[in-house]
């Protein structure tokens, strides 16, 4: 019998996924476990492998098209099943997701569920409230069933039984703007760019950083001298050979000290308490084609400056290949952004939820400097912490980019 | 070991149990004594207590319901009938400006002991005037106590109760039940405590929350409705006041959805309360807004076609739950 082939939901936080190539066509023979498609979720490329033996009768959707989860995509079956009831259901199932995919992108939102008054406020039974708090289910995303669109438990169970954070992004989720009016169209010359899963997931997530996370910042000054130093020596030692040491990976070290010595820092807002990670897990923040990833390099306090070096590059490069697995880039405990490769001299990062602070780094800057009672020429780096102030306190993010300039004053100290 | 009565028969079992108990007990009421009660309740009583113990009493509600609490003033404990609860208006002023304030206003000194009793809500085409329902108008007032027995068992137990608590209590029985409902009534001393309500049926989809002749009705509906695959919780409150929230509570986290139902009126009546419990209660664990069914907002229609579209039947309380589990 005829196999309808879905969307996995390939991340926690997923909405939909766009089949970006499809690697079998129609007629072909699957076995389990053989790569069928590329799927673009929020975070990443990854390949959709076949759960079931059969032969490929139909491809449902183009490549190019975003299927939310559940979302049919094939038909699997033996050369000859009737695929009718299957095509219909596929269908239906498009239809019934659509509020669900809608529901991210603004502009859609009014037209795609108009039983729902657009008052930007989502009618819920109490119940559902209680079980989206608890679940950390986004009822933006879900399709209310009741009355007036109102979502009701019926609604949200599946998504619960499908393991809780399904539609999940952290706990307080910020409503996206929605035009009272459609969005004018584009004036000649303007050219509108369709917004992808990933530039979605940085705008909700970035939003609610900014809306939700009462953001300080502290900035220092840190003589580069030492660190040039270090770094330049440690280069010429490993010869042609070995990872070269970037200075990021020497901040990335020191912070992971840092943080260890300072674990406030090192914490998670909730509305429970405040969670003290006992690992340091420091997120990195890469630059991609049209986006921005953070991978994370776990343990990073235990590691050496060497595995740092050989894991950031490794990271990046996948990063920029979009071979991370979701994994890879979830609970980070801190992260590091690094503009210092553009000549950029300071700048404030966005803290990346649910973590309480991110370090930025600007380049190291020839300048002249004071030793004793003589102005010489120097280098300096200047970090930037952005805190959020509901978990560290002024007084303990300063202490914190104390010892964290001390470390990076000292770098022996980092391979001791 | 219990045996089957009918609702009538507990009820006079909890009164001669009481008054062979106590010599202070004695009941009071028209035609209670030579003609054997006017629902024929009291029957048998008048020859084995004597005309001491159980009093013809005039046509004047407000005159042996004055006596009633002025003799439980003293010391006795009075049960007074009401043929039927109709009746008890021109009495009110002795229930809640005497009976239920004695004991504040003498502060503490005297207590009331007394027990009201008779059918309430409709029978069968007995008109506006004989068709009340006044549980929530009697509910209202601090310092009586109010119970709608449903089952036999009930009715005994809490009768007995009633005898014995030394402040007024109401009870509201049915002129329909008398007859018709029988069920098992425990042997020996029954009790039932005042101000706690009973799960009759277990069920995991919606909470029904009702008391009275209103229970049958709901079990009826909650019958068909298992048909369909839908488990309804049936909370017989048993007491309106006290009321028990907590097992209303404990049922509606279970739920997730109430209903309440009753023949009286929907207006200031015992669902308004009952709902406002649940919502300040179990907010966070309702998944639709509670539904009331009660009687039509009208006096009670004569004619008996019209009687029946008053009174909430088991397809209204269908109907009621099925749109709190948006299934209509």
């Amino acid at each position: 019998m005829a196999i309808l082939v879905e969307m996995p939901k390939l991340t926690d936080t997923m909405e939909e996924g766009v089949l970006r190539k499809w690697l079998v066509k129609e007629g072909d023979v699957v076995e389990p476990g053989k790569v069928i498609a590329e799927v673009e979720t929020d975070k990443a490329t990854m390949e959709m492998e076949a759960f079931d033996r059969g032969t490929i009768l139909k491809l449902l959707v183009p490549e190019g098209t975003g299927v939310p989860p559940g979302g049919g995509i094939a038909i699997l079956g033996k050369p000859g099943d009737d695929v009718t009831a299957l095509l219909d259901r596929a269908g239906k199932k498009a239809e019934k997701a659509a509020p669900a995919k809608a529901a991210v992108s603004a502009a859609p939102v009014v037209a795609a569920a108009p039983a729902r008054a657009p008052t930007g406020r989502i009618p819920a039974s109490p119940l559902v409230r209680r079980l989206a708090r608890e679940h950390g289910i986004d009822l933006q995303a879900v399709a209310g069933s009741g009355p007036g669109g109102r979502v009701i438990k019926r609604d949200v169970d599946p998504i619960i039984a499908g393991g809780g954070a399904a539609l999940a992004v952290a706990t307080i989720t910020p409503l996206p703007v929605r035009p009272a009016a459609p969005l004018p169209p584009p004036s000649a010359g303007d050219v509108l760019v369709p917004l992808t899963p990933m530039r979605r997931t940085i705008a909700r997530r970035l939003l609610e950083s900014k809306q939700t996370i009462p953001h300080y910042y502290l900035e220092i000054e840190v003589d580069a001298e030492p660190l040039a130093l270090f770094r330049s020596q440690a280069n010429r030692d490993l010869g042609e050979g070995g990872a070269k040491l970037s200075v990021n990976d020497i901040v990335l070290k020191a912070t992971a000290k840092a943080l260890r010595e300072v674990p406030q820092v090192n914490s998670s807002f909730r509305e429970d308490g405040i969670l003290r990670h006992g690992r340091v897990d420091v997120s990195m923040a890469v630059a991609i084609e049209d986006g921005l990833v953070t991978p994370v390099i776990r343990d990073a306090d235990r590691k050496t400056l060497g595995q740092i070096a050989a894991e950031a590059r490794d990271l990046a490069l996948r990063a920029k290949d979009r071979k991370l697995r979701p994994e890879e880039m979830q609970n980070g405990t801190f992260s590091v952004s690094n503009l210092g490769m553009f000549g950029i001299e300071r700048f404030a990062a966005v803290i990346n939820p649910p973590e309480a602070a991110i370090l930025a780094v600007g380049t190291i800057v020839p300048k002249p400097v004071l030793r004793g009672d003589l102005m010489v020429p120097g280098k300096t780096i200047v970090l930037t912490l952005s805190a959020d102030h509901r978990v560290v306190d002024g007084a303990t993010g300063a202490r914190f980019l104390q010892v964290l300039k001390d470390l990076l004053e000292h770098p022996m100290r980092l391979v001791l | 070991m219990s045996r089957t009565l009918t609702y009538r028969e507990a009820v006079r079992e909890a009164m001669v149990e009481e008054m062979e108990r106590d010599p202070n007990v004695f009941l009071i009421g028209e035609e209670v004594a030579q003609y054997n009660g006017a629902y024929k309740v009291s029957e048998g009583m008048l020859d084995k207590f004597g005309p001491q113990r159980v009093i013809d009493a005039p046509i004047v509600e407000t005159g042996f319901t004055g006596l009633g609490v002025g003799a439980a003033m003293v010391g006795l404990r009075p049960i007074v009938e009401f043929m039927t609860w109709n009746f008890s208006f021109v009495a009110f002023d002795q229930i809640v400006s005497s009976a239920a304030k004695m004991r504040l206003m003498s502060g503490g000194q005297i207590n009331v002991p007394i027990t009201f009793r008779g059918p309430a809500g409709a029978a069968h085409m007995l008109a506006a005037q004989h068709s009340h329902a006044p549980e929530s108008l009697y509910a209202h007032f601090p310092g009586l106590k109010v119970v709608v027995p449903a089952t036999p068992a009930d009715a005994k137990g809490l009768l007995k109760t009633a005898i014995r608590d030394d402040d007024p209590v109401l009870v509201m029985e049915s002129e329909v039940m008398y007859s018709v409902i029988k069920g098992e009534v425990p042997d020996g001393e029954h009790l039932v405590p005042i101000g706690k309500a009973d799960v009759k049926r277990e069920g995991k989809d919606v909470t029904i929350v009702t008391y009275g002749k209103a229970v049958h009705t709901c079990l009826a509906a909650a019958k068909k409705l298992a048909a369909e695959g839908i488990e309804a919780e049936i909370v017989d409150l048993r007491s309106i006041r006290p009321m028990d929230s907590e097992t209303v509570i404990a049922s509606v986290v279970k739920t997730n959805r109430c209903v309440v139902v009753h023949e009286a009126w929907e207006l200031c009546g015992v669902g308004a309360e009952v709902a406002a419990r649940v919502q300040r209660d179990a907010f966070d664990h309702l998944d639709a807004p509670i539904e009331r069914v009660s009687g039509r907002d009208v006096p009670m229609a004569y004619a008996n076609s019209l009687e029946k579209v008053c009174i909430p039947d088991a397809a209204r309380v269908i109907e009621a739950v099925k749109k709190v589990l948006y299934l209509s």
